[in-house]
């Protein structure tokens, strides 16, 4: 199938249609006339939207039946990071290092 | 008039300097994330030219690492498109987000603007906006730098794809969500904020399994909008 369209028109269309998404609201209704029911959901939108993105992934292992995986317990390590200290830097860095020293000591489960 | 008021910005290497300092997170979470993508997109057959123009003109992580497992899977072109353009509808709220901070914006910096806008742009702007710090050179050389950042990083995992074996024992594919975990805390600034992230995760978790698939995160994420906006107005009553 893949063979018929080249990649690169693909990737064009994906960049095309991704710009449309980040751009439309903008060019629907201008800067600054949003509507006052928008206006006021608008605030929640970053914290439901990384809620929304990120747990799916966080809880991967419990999903696929692997109860507490190491993931799950760095990601929380990571939460509690960011949760005290407000540092992306180290939120990652942290979470990282938790990772690595968890995948050391636990067992692999089903998803490794 | 609007000239007048405003202050004076930061010019040149002074710009540039500031850009550097705000992106640094972005560009310790681009770095490896765009590696990681480099590396499996090598690995699932596209090549390295593609892999980078990809980065060049999407710069859209989990879009870019969902397109390339569906081309591995030889899925059709069509879908390909659509799915990520599904996978990517979050960004529609986000523009809507942040359109009340660009009133005082000449209307040919939007388009650029808007291409690079992605999660993490976004939280770090709508996060200096809200402290009214709104210089639009300084906020467009966030997004070069950032940009910047995900193509050295999807090059660099081109160029030493043959060397990594597996990016899963080393945590690569950890970097990502535990950069969204950091912007999340940062946005949970009250209860009802609260509501909203907790609500979302759920969300998000029990759509897939209703039968929504790549629509859940947009769903889960306007639903749970809504409830936090409830949250708050009923707070509000309280008082």
């Amino acid at each position: 199938m893949l063979d018929r369209w080249p990649i690169w028109l693909l990737i064009l269309g994906i960049g095309a249609a991704n710009f449309l998404l980040r751009y439309s609201f903008l060019l629907i209704f201008g800067r600054g006339s949003v509507p006052e029911p928008v206006r006021e959901v608008l605030p929640f939108i970053p914290a439901a939207a990384l809620a929304a993105i990120v747990a799916p992934q966080v809880f991967a292992e419990p999903l696929a039946g692997h109860l507490v995986g190491p993931r799950l317990l760095a990601w929380l390590g990571a939460m509690l990071v960011a949760w005290r200290t407000r540092n992306m830097p180290l939120t990652i860095a942290g979470g990282l290092a938790l990772l690595w020293v968890l995948q050391a000591v636990l067992p692999a489960g089903p998803i490794h | 008039m609007e000239q007048v008021l405003e202050q004076p910005a930061p010019r040149g290497a002074a710009v540039a300097r500031e850009s550097l300092r705000l992106a640094l997170p972005i560009v310790l979470g681009y770095v490896p994330v765009g590696f990681a993508y480099g590396v499996l997109a090598v690995k699932s057959g596209l090549s390295p030219l593609n892999t980078v123009l990809m980065s060049l003109v999407v710069f859209a992580g989990s879009a870019q690492l969902i397109a390339v497992g569906l081309f591995a899977a030889g899925a059709p072109p069509l879908s390909v498109v659509l799915t990520a353009f599904v996978v990517n509808l979050r960004h529609l709220l986000m523009s809507a987000a942040v359109a009340p901070h660009l009133a005082g914006w000449p209307r040919r910096l939007l388009p650029l603007f808007c291409f690079q806008l992605t999660d993490e742009t976004f939280a770090l702007h709508l996060s200096r906006f809200q402290r009214k710090d709104t210089d639009r050179a300084v906020t467009i050389g966030v997004n070069m730098v950032a940009q910047a950042a995900w193509v050295a990083g999807s090059v660099l995992g081109v160029a030493s794809g043959s060397l990594v074996g597996d990016v899963r024992p080393l945590g690569l594919d950890f970097a990502l969500p535990a950069m969204f975990i950091a912007l999340l805390c940062g946005q949970l600034k009250g209860r009802p904020h609260l509501a909203a992230g907790i609500s979302a995760a759920g969300l998000a978790l029990l759509l897939p399994r209703l039968g929504l698939g790549q629509w859940s995160v947009l769903a889960a994420t306007a639903l749970a909008a809504t409830l936090g906006m409830v949250a708050e107005t009923l707070a509000a009553r309280k008082e």
